[in-house]
């Protein structure tokens, strides 16, 4: 536990609606090391409220870097300038005293600011609506022990199965693409066996979504493998391409 | 004092559900398109009966106040799911989850709940393993399982630290199917703030838009509502920070009685408070138990550094009092004997937090092998407090996390509102004074996948009438009571902040309704909420307005409800004469200072009926043990 406190400015998005104009605005605070950096907006909306003046709107859950409720833009990094952590793993022993910080939301054209640094992220809900599942019924399958699955195959669908869907790979594109996060679903059933019956009709469905949904398309450059909280692999995405091209040539939706 | 009718079947404790399953009504599959379901939340309970009932044919309407269903808490359960399936060949059976369940939960849960919960248990694994949740697997292909606390069998299923995470992607993995099928309708960003009663019938809600502050009439057959638990009204707890307790609240408020509300559950190993500013707490697995040593100082207030205090210094408290169990007793005692040495001024820098030492585990089985077993949960004790605890001790101290407590159900999980079911930790029914670790992602499931998708259209075929209008009345009044609370928070415009309020709460809850409770602390918690309740209505600010996104609205109206459910929580333990579980009374307990039940004048789940703002009536529903046999938990 420390007892110094830091002195920062902070510029932060504020904007009243969906319609509405934004801009920064600073903030001078004094916090300790040892809050995290949602903590430090806490303690600024504790203080905006006392005075009478509208709170900062964000968004945060868990805290624990598992929803995925929380992402803004520290310093124009996704999630701040630690890797593989989320907002809420962000704590303030990792900036020094007298830094100005800049906080933004996520930006993308599919993710509609709703106020300040809340957007709306539904669209990649939309996506896994329509092929982000094995179709089975509750009851009726068989034993769980009837389906074996090799340690380490198991072990990379989990790997892309840990996506928390926060949206980082999307804000961090240029494209704005979710290719990323579209790539993990794709191929946490890719590598199942439970996948394969549904495995051609799932990658045209939810790459069609995607398009629909008005995510940009993806131009390889890592920018979401590098921001990605959890890690998840961008060959993820070499392996939708090849699933994506195999159902092409095989598919009946000639379009 | 009424009793209670659990409407538990007739019969042998194995055949209950069997039987039930057959004599219960059933809807034909043409006609249950007819019958609209109100779905609340989005975790385990409520994905999985959303979907489920989608399935089956129903119309149902989900409301989440998040953005998507993917985020509601069930995602962050680490450990794992227990299941009877004996894989391992170590002697469990069905018969053995239920009875470790109702032990474990220290002879207050309903038999024939529990049972039922172990029956199902199974089926649950099969069904994610068939939905593609990844498990961890052993070379062979097959599921792999690790023990946990109060039993003495592998059956605990897990996907590294993030079962619950998978868990809840494959129930919303169901649930998407059903959405794009337009089986499902899902309403985001709503929160409930009321449910509609006409002709003593839950027949739909109120909800608030979230992002545009428009209240919405919606109507149904039946609502259900799976909102999880209410260990937010310590203001500090493992719980996410939107996890409230209204929707379950105000159901209360129109007629639901509220069961054994003093039956929360402190989780022993938890990040301490590091300062004034913290905003909730973090969870570290129980699993660290199984080889990291607990210890404080044997002197008072031992400002050292914990590498700087030698060997003889130091006291192993819980090998010291538990020699069997050593480290890895129960939650309820671990957290109990983390107080009683900080509160004896030994905690660490004589503050609230103790030693989770692994030096000893390290130079038996070297760094590589902690590593592997636990290296996720150092690299996250590192990000969150900077300090590395390869090489020296964690500091933990116990925290809220979970509420055995609940809307009373009777076996059908239906409420005392007739067609207002209630489903997973919103419930009380299945773990009884504390829960077993593992045993909440399986009561949630168990509850969505595999009993309301039955219980439901034996209510439904007895509830035949048409959908009702919104404008009725009833509905009417509803909304009007929304509104009108909504109107009064904003119109106090005083001079104290939400949270600040909240945080007074949360400091009377842990101090007086927490870990060890008495009879005087209880009457004054009663009365210092009751007070602090009095000054929220004249002196909170509440800031903007009605009509748009404000999540000071938001939290205010949760505080509120807190505010009422913290003085029946104290009123409940003050009136639970005996400590059981996770409720401590410091009055009852052996000499050596464990728990002490009253089985003959306790053996009942309290269930309270509000008349008004602190005033309940209590209602009893007697435990019978029919199967287990009633005996002194020992741990030594």
């Amino acid at each position: 536990m420390s007892d110094v406190k830091l002195k920062l400015k902070l510029k932060i998005w504020r904007q009243p609606g969906s319609d509405a104009v934004g801009k920064l605005v600073d903030y001078d605070v004094e916090v300790s090391p040892d809050d995290s950096f949602l903590e430090m907006l806490d303690q600024i909306n504790e203080s905006l409220e006392k005075n009478n003046q509208e709170p900062i709107v964000f968004e945060s859950d868990c805290r624990e870097g598992i929803c995925g409720a929380c992402g803004l833009v520290i310093n124009g990094q996704p999630h701040g300038p630690v890797p593989r952590i989320t907002t809420c793993q962000l704590h303030m022993r990792h900036f020094k005293n007298g830094d100005t910080i800049y906080v933004e939301p996520f930006r993308a054209k599919a993710f509609p600011v709703l106020k300040d640094l809340l957007v709306d992220r539904t669209p990649l809900d939309k996506i896994l609506q329509v092929g982000g599942f094995v179709s089975i019924n509750t009851g009726g399958v068989p034993d769980a022990n009837e389906i074996p699955i090799a340690k380490d195959v198991a072990a990379q669908s989990f790997d892309a199965a840990a996506c928390i869907g926060c949206g980082a790979c999307v804000a961090s594109c240029k494209n704005a693409s979710a290719m990323l996060f579209v790539s993990a679903k794709v191929s946490q059933y890719a590598l199942l066996p439970q996948g394969q019956p549904e495995r051609q009709r799932r990658v045209e469905a939810m790459v069609k979504a995607m398009d629909e949904q008005g995510f940009g398309s993806c131009t390889n450059t890592y920018a979401c493998e590098a921001e990605c909280p959890k890690g998840i692999s961008i060959s993820n995405i070499a392996r939708l391409n090849r699933d994506f091209f195999s159902a092409k040539l095989k598919s009946k939706n000639v379009s | 004092m009424a009793k209670l009718d659990s409407k538990v079947p007739a019969g042998n404790v194995q055949d209950k559900w069997t039987d039930h399953k057959f004599n219960m009504k059933l809807v034909n599959p043409a006609n249950k398109r007819k019958y609209d379901v109100i779905v609340i939340g989005a975790g385990l309970a409520g994905a999985s009966a959303a979907a489920t009932m989608g399935e089956l044919g129903y119309n149902v309407k989900l409301f989440t106040y998040h953005d998507s269903g993917r985020r509601a808490h069930s995602i962050a359960a680490q450990g794992g799911i227990n299941a009877a399936k004996n894989y391992q060949n170590d002697g469990d059976s069905v018969y053995r989850l239920f009875y470790d369940t109702v032990k474990g939960g220290d002879f207050r849960a309903r038999e024939a709940n529990v049972h039922r919960l172990a029956e199902v248990s199974n089926s649950i694994i099969d069904q994610c393993v068939a939905q593609g949740v990844p498990f961890a697997r052993d070379y062979g292909g097959l599921l792999d399982n690790r023990s946990f606390g109060g039993a003495q069998v592998s059956r605990t299923f897990y996907a590294r630290g993030q079962t619950g995470q998978q868990l809840l992607l494959g129930a919303i993995s169901a649930l998407n199917r059903q959405i794009g099928l337009g089986n499902v309708k899902e309403y985001t960003r709503r929160e409930m703030l009321e449910v509609v009663v006409v002709d003593d019938h839950a027949r739909g809600v109120i909800v608030r838009n979230l992002v545009t502050g428009e209240v919405e009439r919606h109507s149904a057959h039946a609502v259900v509502l799976a909102t999880g638990g209410y260990s937010n009204v310590f203001f500090l707890s493992t719980n996410a920070m939107n996890c409230n307790g209204t929707a379950a609240w105000r159901s209360h408020k129109q007629g639901a009685y509220m069961a054994n509300p003093c039956f929360t559950q402190i989780h022993p190993t938890c990040l301490p408070v590091h300062g004034e500013g913290q905003s909730k707490l973090a969870l570290m697995s129980e699993s660290l138990r199984n080889d990291g040593r607990i210890w404080v100082s044997k002197k008072k207030d031992d400002k050292r550094h914990a590498n700087d205090i030698p060997e003889d210094e130091r006291d192993y408290y819980l090998e010291r009092k538990y020699p069997s169990f050593g480290n890895l007793t129960p939650r309820d005692i671990a957290s109990r004997s983390a107080k009683e040495a900080c509160d004896s001024g030994r905690g660490v820098n004589g503050g609230e937090a103790v030693n989770l030492d692994f030096k000893h585990a390290i130079e038996r089985l070297g760094k590589n092998v902690i590593e592997e077993r636990y290296g996720n949960l150092f690299e996250m004790y590192e990000t969150i407090t900077g300090k590395n605890p390869y090489k020296e001790p964690m500091n933990i101290y116990p925290a809220p996390h979970y509420t055995m407590g609940g809307l009373w159900v009777d076996y059908n999980l239906m409420s005392t509102i007739p067609g207002l079911f209630v489903l997973g930790e919103a419930n009380f029914s299945d773990h009884g004074a504390n829960r077993l670790g593992a045993s909440a992602l399986m009561q949630g499931l168990a509850d969505g996948y595999f009993v309301i998708p039955y219980t439901i259209g034996n209510y439904l075929a007895d509830n035949k009438d048409p959908l009702m209008s919104t404008d009725k009345e009833e509905f009417v009044q509803a909304e009007k009571r929304v509104t009108d609370h909504v109107e009064k928070l904003l119109a106090i415009k005083g001079t104290r902040t939400v949270d600040d309020f909240h945080k007074k709460l949360g400091r009377i809850m842990w101090n007086k309704v927490g870990m060890a409770r008495n009879e005087k602390g209880l009457k004054e918690a009663i009365s210092e909420i009751s007070q602090l309740r009095e000054e929220f209505w004249k002196d909170v600010n509440v800031i903007g307005s009605a009509g748009t996104l404000n999540q000071c609205l938001e939290r205010a109206g949760r505080v509120a409800d807190y505010l009422e459910l913290g003085e029946l929580m104290a009123k409940d333990a003050l009136d639970r004469k005996e400590s059981c579980g996770g409720h401590f009374r410091t009055e009852y307990q052996t000499e050596d200072g464990e728990a002490k039940r009253n089985d003959e004048e306790y053996a009942y789940v309290a269930a309270w009926e509000f008349k008004d703002t602190g005033n309940w009536e209590l209602h009893k529903e007697d435990l019978e043990f029919e199967n287990v046999k009633l005996s002194q938990r020992s741990y030594k």
